[in-house]
C-alpha cells in the first residue's frame, strides 16, 4: 500500500506530446481509475509508474521514493519498483505453467523455496485457479490467463498493482465476472490499484476515484464515480460516461427555446440561471437516455418516434425534437407495463426527469453515445 | 529517503549492437564491398572501360545470356508445374490428398547435382540408358533426347525448384476464406469462373513470391548447369567464373573477370528482390478465414483416376527413377554395364568410406555444416534480438546489413570470401577449411536471421515488461523468458543451415583445397575425371546421410511442435 | 404470401443431427432472424437455403418453386438461386476495386453496359460508397467493407437476401449503425431478410418475427416482444436478456422461495401441475426493492450493489439464493449489505431439470 504521486510529468514520442505537466495523487489502498478514449497517453502514465518509460521532465514518487525525475535524467528499472502489472494481453508466459508463472516474481526475490510454494499456492487459491496449476497457458481461456496474470502480480505483494485494459479481451460476462474479482482482490489485499480503460461501465463498477482524460492526456475532472457522472464538469465528460443526448437551447428574456425550430423549450431552473457562465445566451441540455420520459399524451413537449430498437432487456427510441434527434430508453418491462411501446412515426410526449446545462461554445448537438 | 539510479553512459544494449553490427560487417559488408572495388578499380583507379571490355567479350556476355535465360525458364516451368499440383491437391477431390502432399515435397531433399547427375547417366546423348534404349526399340541412328542442353538444364531444374511454387501456393488455397469463393458462387459465378476470376487471382501473390525464390536460385545455380552444361561449353555466369578461376590456376585476372560477372549476379538478384517487394505490396491483403470451414472442392469425376496416375508418374519420373539409377550406378562393377545382378557389387559403397578422398570429404562436409549452423544461428539470434526487440540508435545500419545477406548468392559469397580472406588484412585461410566455414557462414546468415526475427516477433513485448515488473533483470530476463520462446525458431534455423549446408556446392566449389573437399565437391570432381560410378556411389551415401537428417529432423520438430 | 417455405429439413453430420425436421413459412417481406447459441445449427440452416449444404431430408421451397428436395432428388446449385449474400468475415475480393466488387454478379449475368452501371451506380449510392467507388476494400475499414458485401448482395436485386452473422466483426457502436442500415436498405429494395445471429438484442431490434434454435431443435417462433414476455420454455427465457431463475416451494397455490417458507409467498398465483418445488423465473428489471427489513413483500439483503450509470446492478440475497436486479439510478441507490424487501412483477414458472 503506497501513495504514488506525479508532479508535473511531461512525455513526448518525437514530436508528439503524449502527457503534458501532468500532476496527480493516488492515495494508499485506493482503485483509481484512468478513463479515456484510446491513444489517450493513459497507458504511458501506467508504463511511466512501471519503470518501462522515463519522463522527460518531473517527478514520479511512489511511497517515500522518488522512481523517476526527468529533468535529471534517473530512473530506477522496473524490476527494482516492487510493482505488479497485469497487461490487455495477458502477457502469461506461454512456456511456464500456471504454478511456474506465479512462482516466478518469488523466485526473483530469492523469496525460500518452501515458503515461495506456499505463497504461489495461496494466490492461484485466491484467484480461483486452484487445481489447474499444472497446466500451460494454450490449455486455459482467456479469463483464465488473466486470472493467472492476476496472481502473478500480486504474489510478491507489490506495494502498488497496475492494470492496464486487463478485460478488454473477455467477452461481456466474464467481464463483468472479473471486474467484481479485482475488486475483491484488492481490497483483500489491500493494495494501492491504478487501473487504466476506455471502457466507462468497468470504471463507474469499480473505481474510488475516477480521472477522466482527454484526448490531449489533460485531466477533465477526478471525482468519485457518482460525482463524475452526476456532476459532470463538461461536455466531453458527460459524453465520455455514456450514452449522451445533447440539445442546443438559447435563453431570451428569462425563458429557452431549441435551437432547431426555435420553440420554447422548458424553463430554466433559477440555481443554474444564478451560476456563473450560464447567463450565456447559448447552453445545452443535457441528459441521458434514461432521463428521457416518454408519455402517451402530448406535453410539455411534442416528440416524433423515428426509429424504434428493442435491445432484450431495452427499448431504444430515437426521438424527433423539433429537429433535434435524442435518445432514449426505458426498460422493456415497465414500456410493456405502461403502454409506452411505440411505433416508427408514433407521436409522443417528451419531459426530462433531470437536465444538464452547459454553456454552448461550438459543442456538438443531438445524440452522442 | 531518495534512491537514485543513474543510467550508464554506454548501456549493454549498444555493445551488443556494435558487436552485431561487427559481425556483419566482417562476414558480410567486406567481402561485398571487396567485390565491387576489384570489378570497377584497377590498380587504386576507377576503370569503367575495363568493366565493359568484360561483358561485351562474347564468352561472358553469352553466360550472362544463358543465366538469364536459364532462370526466365526455370521460374516459368516450376510456376506452371507447381500451381497445377497445388490446385489439384487444394481444390480438388484428388484421392490420397495428405499422401500427395507429402510426395510433392520429397523433391526438395533430393540435391539438384544429383539428380544431374542421374539424368546425366539416362538421358545424356552418347551414352544414357534411355537413350541406348529407345534407340534399339527404334531404331534410331542418333539419341532422340539431348539433356545435355539449355532445354535439359531448364526441366531438370524445374524437377527439384518446384515445391517452392507449390508449398507457397498451396498453403495459400488452404487458408483461404471460403467465403470469398461462395460469395462469387452465389453471385452466380460457375467454379471455372471462380477459379478464373477469384481464386488464381487472390493467390497471385504466393505464385509470385514462389516464381521469385526459383527466379533467384536459378540464376545463380552452379550444380545443374555444371554437370548438364559444361561438357558442351553451355556456361552461365556460376560456371563461367568457376571455369575462369580454374583454368588460369586462380589468377587475380580470372578474378578479377569473377567479380565483374559477380556484380552483375549482385544486381539482377537485387532487381528481383525488389520486384518481389514491389508485387508483394502491391498485392498485400489477408484472405485467411477467422474460422475453418471446408472450402468447395471441384469434382474431378472422370478425370479422377488419370490425374491421380499423372501425379505419381511425375513422382516417379522425378523422384524415384533419379534415385533408384543413382544407387544402381553407383553398384555398377563398371560403368556402361547393364544393370544385372552379376554386375553389382556392395564393394563401392564400402570403398566410398576407405578411400581417403571420399571419407575427408564426408568428415569435412559433417563438421563443416554443424560448426557453420551453430555459429550462424547463435549470431542470427543476437542480431535478431537487436533489430527485433531493442532500439538503440544506429539500429538501421544493422537492418540494411542485414538485408544484405538475402540477396548474395553462394558464388559471389566465394569471391568474397576469397578477396577478404587470402591475407590482404594479415589473415590467409586460403585452402584451409576455414575459408569454407567462413563462407558458409556468410551464405546461410540470411536463412538465421529470418529464422530468428519471426521467432522473436512472435514474443510480444509485454512479456518481457511482464517479467521486469516481477523484479527480474533485463539479463533474467533474455535467459528465462526470450531465449526459452525462442527457442523453436533457433532450433529451425539450425536445421535449416545444418541441411543445405551438408550438400552445398556452388560455394565450396570456389574455395576447396586439396584436402578441403566437400561431399557436393567430391561428387562433382569424381564426376568430372571421368569416375562416374564412383560418383554415383558416394552420392548414393549422400542420399542415405540426408535422408536420415531430414526424416529425424522432421520427427524431433513435429515433436518440438507437440510440446509448444 | 409465404416467400420461403422449409418442409421438415434435417441435416446430418457423421451421424451427428444438425439440424432435426425443421418446418418455416417466411412471408415475402419479412425480416426473419434465426437466433441460437453458436453451434445450434442456425447457420447450417441458411447455408442449406443458400445450396451450399445439401439437405439429408426434406423440402425448400422459395416462392412456390422446388429449390431443394430429398424426395425428388433435385437440388439447385447456389449460383442459380439468384440470392443475395453476406457473410461474416465480409468476403469481399481484395483484388478487385469497390466498383468491380459489386459489378461482379452483373457481368456474370451478362447484364447490358448501360443497365448495369445503373445499378451499380444505385447499389453504391444506397451503401454511402458511392465515394469509394475505385478504392480496393483493404483500404477500406470493416463497415465500408461489410457495405461494400451489401452492395454486391442488393445489386443483383434479389428475393431473398441471407445474412450470416454480419455485424459480428465490427464494433458495437458501428453495429448498431449498420443494423438501421440494413433495415433502410429492405425498405428501399423490398427483399425478404434471413437473418443469423447469436447476438439476441440484433435478433430483436431487426425483426419482424424471429426462430430461436438450440441443439438443432426449434425453440421458439414469434415476433420479438412475444418471445420476450411469453417464452416458450427455460431455455428461451435464459437465452433472451438478462434472468433470474428461483427455486421456490408450491403450497396451496402460493410459492415461497425455498427456506423461507415461514414468511410471505412472493405469488399468490402459482400453477398446481409442477410439483412441489420448482423455478420462478424473472427478469432483473421486474423486481421492485424497497430498503429496510419490515413491510410488504419477502425479505432480502444487498450481496453486491454495483453502479453502471444509467442503472444499479444489484446482486440480492434471498434466503441461500441469490438473484439480480437492475434498476435505474434515478429510483435511488441501496448500498452493499443493507437489508431490503423485494415484490416481483412478473413470474414465469417452470419445472426443474
Amino acid at each position: 500500500m503506497s501513495e504514488i504521486e506525479f508532479r508535473s510529468v511531461s512525455k513526448s514520442f518525437g514530436t508528439k506530446q503524449v502527457l503534458k505537466n501532468l500532476s496527480f495523487r493516488i492515495h494508499p489502498g485506493e482503485c483509481f481509475t484512468i478513463l479515456g478514449p484510446s491513444g489517450c497517453g493513459k497507458t504511458i502514465a501506467v508504463r511511466l509508474i512501471a519503470g518501462f518509460e522515463t519522463p522527460d521532465r518531473g517527478i514520479i514518487r511512489i511511497g517515500s521514493t522518488i522512481v523517476a525525475d526527468g529533468s535529471k535524467g534517473y530512473a530506477l528499472p522496473p524490476e527494482n519498483r516492487n510493482i505488479g502489472v497485469v497487461f490487455q494481453d495477458y502477457a502469461v508466459w506461454p512456456h511456464m505453467n500456471v504454478l511456474e508463472n506465479v512462482l516466478y516474481p518469488l523466485r526473483m526475490q530469492k523469496v525460500p523455496k518452501e515458503e515461495a510454494l506456499q505463497r504461489a499456492r495461496a494466490a492461484i487459491k485466491q484467484v480461483n485457479m486452484d487445481g489447474l496449476e499444472e497446466r500451460l497457458p494454450y490449455q486455459l481461456s482467456g479469463g483464465q490467463q488473466q486470472r493467472v496474470a492476476l496472481a502473478r502480480a500480486l504474489v510478491s505483494k507489490p506495494a502498488i498493482l497496475l492494470l492496464d485494459e486487463p478485460l478488454s479481451n473477455l467477452d461481456a460476462n466474464l467481464r463483468e465476472e472479473m471486474r467484481f474479482e479485482i475488486k475483491e482482490l484488492q481490497k483483500s489485499t489491500n493494495s494501492t490499484l491504478l487501473y487504466v480503460t476506455h471502457d466507462q461501465e468497468v470504471a463507474l463498477a469499480i473505481s474510488d476515484r475516477i480521472a477522466v482524460m482527454n484526448e490531449k492526456g489533460e485531466f477533465q475532472q477526478v471525482g468519485t464515480p457518482e460525482e463524475v457522472y452526476d456532476q459532470p464538469a463538461n461536455p466531453f465528460v458527460f459524453r465520455f460516461l455514456g450514452i449522451a443526448n445533447f440539445i442546443p437551447v438559447y435563453v431570451k428574456e428569462g425563458k429557452t427555446f431549441l435551437t432547431s425550430n426555435k420553440k420554447e423549450f422548458l424553463p430554466l431552473p433559477t440555481k443554474v440561471q444564478r451560476e456563473d457562465g450560464i447567463q450565456a445566451e447559448n447552453l445545452l441540455a443535457a441528459c441521458r437516455p434514461m432521463e428521457v420520459e416518454l408519455s402517451r399524451t402530448t406535453g410539455p413537449l411534442e416528440g416524433k418516434v423515428v426509429r424504434k430498437a428493442l435491445l432484450g432487456p431495452i427499448i431504444d427510441y430515437r426521438i424527433d425534437l423539433g429537429g433535434t434527434i435524442v435518445r432514449a430508453q426505458l426498460q422493456t418491462e415497465e414500456g410493456s407495463r405502461k403502454n409506452l411501446i411505440f411505433e416508427e412515426g408514433d407521436s409522443c410526449g417528451v419531459t426530462f426527469s433531470r437536465l444538464l446545462w452547459f454553456p454552448r461554445n461550438g459543442e456538438g448537438e443531438g445524440t452522442h453515445g | 529517503m531518495v534512491d537514485i539510479y543513474t543510467k550508464p553512459k554506454i548501456s549493454a544494449a549498444q555493445i551488443v549492437l556494435l558487436f552485431s553490427i561487427l559481425v556483419l560487417v566482417v562476414v558480410v559488408g567486406i567481402p561485398v564491398i571487396l567485390i565491387f572495388l576489384t570489378a570497377f578499380f584497377e590498380d587504386g583507379k576507377l576503370n569503367i572501360p575495363g568493366f565493359l571490355q568484360i561483358l561485351k567479350d562474347p564468352d561472358t556476355y553469352q553466360a550472362l545470356w544463358n543465366s538469364l535465360v536459364i532462370a526466365f525458364g526455370t521460374t516459368l516451368v516450376s510456376t506452371s508445374v507447381g500451381v497445377f499440383f497445388a490446385w489439384l491437391v487444394a481444390r480438388t477431390d484428388l484421392p490420397f490428398k495428405k499422401t500427395m502432399k507429402a510426395l510433392f515435397l520429397v523433391p526438395f531433399m533430393l540435391p539438384s547435382f544429383i539428380g544431374a547427375l542421374a539424368w546425366k547417366v539416362l538421358l545424356s546423348p552418347r551414352a544414357g540408358y534411355i537413350n541406348k534404349f529407345l534407340m534399339v526399340l527404334l531404331g534410331l541412328d542418333t539419341a532422340p533426347i539431348d539433356i545435355m542442353s539449355m532445354g535439359g538444364i531448364i526441366v531438370i531444374e524445374s524437377m527439384y525448384l518446384f515445391p517452392f511454387v507449390f508449398l507457397q501456393v498451396e498453403s495459400a488455397l488452404e487458408r483461404m476464406d471460403p467465403t470469398l469463393e461462395e460469395s462469387a458462387r452465389i453471385s452466380g459465378a460457375g467454379l471455372l469462373t471462380i477459379t478464373r476470376k477469384i481464386t488464381l487471382p487472390l493467390v497471385l501473390p504466393s505464385i509470385l513470391s514462389g516464381a521469385l525464390l526459383v527466379a533467384l536460385y536459378s540464376l545463380a545455380h552452379f550444380g545443374v548447369p555444371a554437370i548438364l552444361g559444361t561438357e558442351k561449353g553451355i556456361y552461365n555466369i556460376p560456371t563461367k567464373i568457376y571455369e575462369r578461376i580454374y583454368s588460369s590456376g586462380g589468377s587475380f585476372r580470372a578474378i578479377r573477370v569473377g567479380t565483374i560477372l559477380s556484380t552483375i549476379l549482385v544486381i539482377s538478384a537485387a532487381l528481383i528482390l525488389k520486384a518481389q517487394d514491389f508485387l508483394l505490396k502491391k498485392g498485400k491483403y489477408q484472405i485467411i478465414a477467422g474460422k475453418s470451414m471446408r472450402p468447395m472442392l471441384l469434382k474431378l469425376r472422370a478425370l479422377r483416376t488419370p490425374l491421380l496416375i499423372v501425379s505419381i508418374l511425375y513422382i516417379g519420373i522425378t523422384v524415384i527413377l533419379p534415385t533408384v539409377t543413382i544407387f544402381l550406378v553407383g553398384g555398377l562393377k563398371t560403368y556402361g554395364l547393364s544393370f544385372e545382378t552379376k554386375n553389382l557389387t556392395w564393394a563401392n559403397y564400402l570403398e566410398i568410406f576407405r578411400w581417403k578422398m571420399t571419407k575427408d570429404a564426408i568428415w569435412n562436409s559433417v563438421y563443416l555444416s554443424l560448426g557453420a549452423a551453430l555459429v550462424t544461428m547463435l549470431a542470427g539470434t543476437m542480431i535478431s534480438y537487436v533489430i527485433v526487440k531493442s532500439r538503440p540508435k544506429g539500429k538501421f545500419i544493422l537492418e540494411l546489413l542485414g538485408v544484405l545477406p538475402f540477396s548474395l548468392p553462394g558464388t559471389v559469397i566465394a569471391l568474397g570470401v576469397i578477396l577478404t580472406w587470402s591475407g590482404r588484412f594479415g589473415i590467409n585461410i586460403y585452402n584451409t577449411p576455414w575459408i569454407i566455414f567462413v563462407a558458409y557462414v556468410a551464405r546461410y546468415m540470411a536463412f538465421s536471421l529470418k529464422s530468428n526475427s519471426a521467432a522473436l516477433q512472435q514474443v510480444s513485448d509485454s512479456l518481457e515488461e511482464a517479467s521486469r515488473a516481477c523484479g527480474a533483470t533485463h539479463f533474467q530476463t533474455l535467459k528465462n523468458i526470450v531465449l526459452p520462446l525462442i527457442r523453436p525458431g533457433m532450433i529451425s534455423a539450425f536445421f535449416l543451415i545444418f541441411l543445405p549446408a551438408l550438400r552445398e556446392l556452388t560455394t565450396s566449389v570456389l574455395l576447396y583445397g586439396p584436402t578441403t573437399r566437400t561431399i557436393g565437391v567430391a561428387i562433382y570432381a569424381l564426376n568430372e575425371d571421368g569416375e562416374t560410378v564412383r560418383a554415383a556411389a558416394l552420392a548414393s551415401v549422400a542420399l542415405v546421410i540426408i535422408l536420415i537428417g531430414e526424416t529425424s529432423i522432421r520427427k524431433f520438430l513435429a515433436r518440438l511442435q507437440k510440446q509448444e | 404470401m409465404s416467400e420461403l417455405k422449409l418442409i421438415s429439413v434435417t441435416k446430418r453430420f457423421n451421424q451427428v443431427v444438425a439440424v432435426n425436421k425443421l418446418n418455416l413459412e417466411v412471408k415475402k417481406g419479412e425480416c426473419f432472424s434465426f437466433l441460437g447459441p453458436s453451434g445450434c445449427g442456425k447457420t447450417t440452416t441458411l447455408r442449406m437455403i443458400a445450396g451450399f449444404e445439401d439437405l439429408d431430408e426434406g423440402e425448400l421451397l422459395v416462392d412456390g418453386e422446388v429449390y431443394s428436395s430429398s424426395y425428388k432428388r433435385y437440388y439447385l446449385p447456389p449460383e442459380r438461386r439468384d440470392f443475395g449474400m453476406v457473410f461474416q468475415a465480409f468476403a469481399v475480393w481484395p483484388h478487385l476495386t469497390v466498383w468491380d466488387n459489386v459489378a461482379f454478379p452483373l457481368q456474370i449475368r451478362r447484364i447490358p453496359k448501360v443497365e448495369m452501371e445503373k445499378r451499380v451506380k444505385e447499389a453504391l449510392q444506397s451503401t454511402g460508397l458511392s465515394a469509394m467507388k475505385d478504392l480496393y476494400p483493404s483500404k477500406l475499414s470493416g463497415g465500408e467493407q461489410q457495405r461494400i458485401a451489401l452492395a454486391r448482395a442488393v445489386a443483383i436485386n434479389p428475393k431473398v437476401m441471407l445474412l450470416d452473422e454480419p455485424l459480428s466483426n465490427l464494433d458495437p457502436k458501428l453495429r448498431e449503425e449498420m443494423r438501421f442500415e440494413i433495415k433502410d436498405l429492405q425498405r428501399r429494395f423490398g427483399f425478404t431478410i434471413l437473418y443469423v445471429t447469436h447476438d439476441q438484442a440484433e435478433a430483436m431490434a431487426l425483426s419482424d418475427r424471429m426462430l430461436v434454435m438450440n441443439s438443432g431443435v426449434v425453440q421458439q417462433i414469434g415476433k420479438p416482444l412475444e418471445i420476450y414476455n411469453e417464452p416458450a420454455n427455460k431455455f428461451v427465457f435464459s437465452f433472451i436478456g438478462l434472468s433470474n431463475f428461483l427455486k421456490v416451494r408450491l403450497r396451496q397455490g402460493k410459492a415461497y422461495p425455498l427456506d423461507l417458507e415461514e414468511g410471505n409467498p412472493i405469488s399468490h398465483e402459482a400453477p398446481s401441475e409442477l410439483g412441489d418445488v420448482c423455478y420462478a423465473a424473472f427478469r432483473p428489471a421486474e423486481v421492485d426493492l424497497v430498503s429496510g427489513s419490515s413491510g410488504e413483500g419477502i425479505p432480502a439483503s444487498v450481496a453486491r450493489s454495483t453502479f453502471l450509470g444509467d442503472l444499479v446492478d444489484y446482486r440480492i440475497s434471498i434466503g441461500n439464493q441469490e438473484i439480480r436486479v437492475q434498476k435505474p439510478k434515478k429510483n435511488g441507490v441501496l448500498r452493499n449489505g443493507e437489508s431490503c424487501r423485494i415484490r416481483i412483477n412478473r413470474i414465469h414458472w417452470f419445472p426443474l431439470d
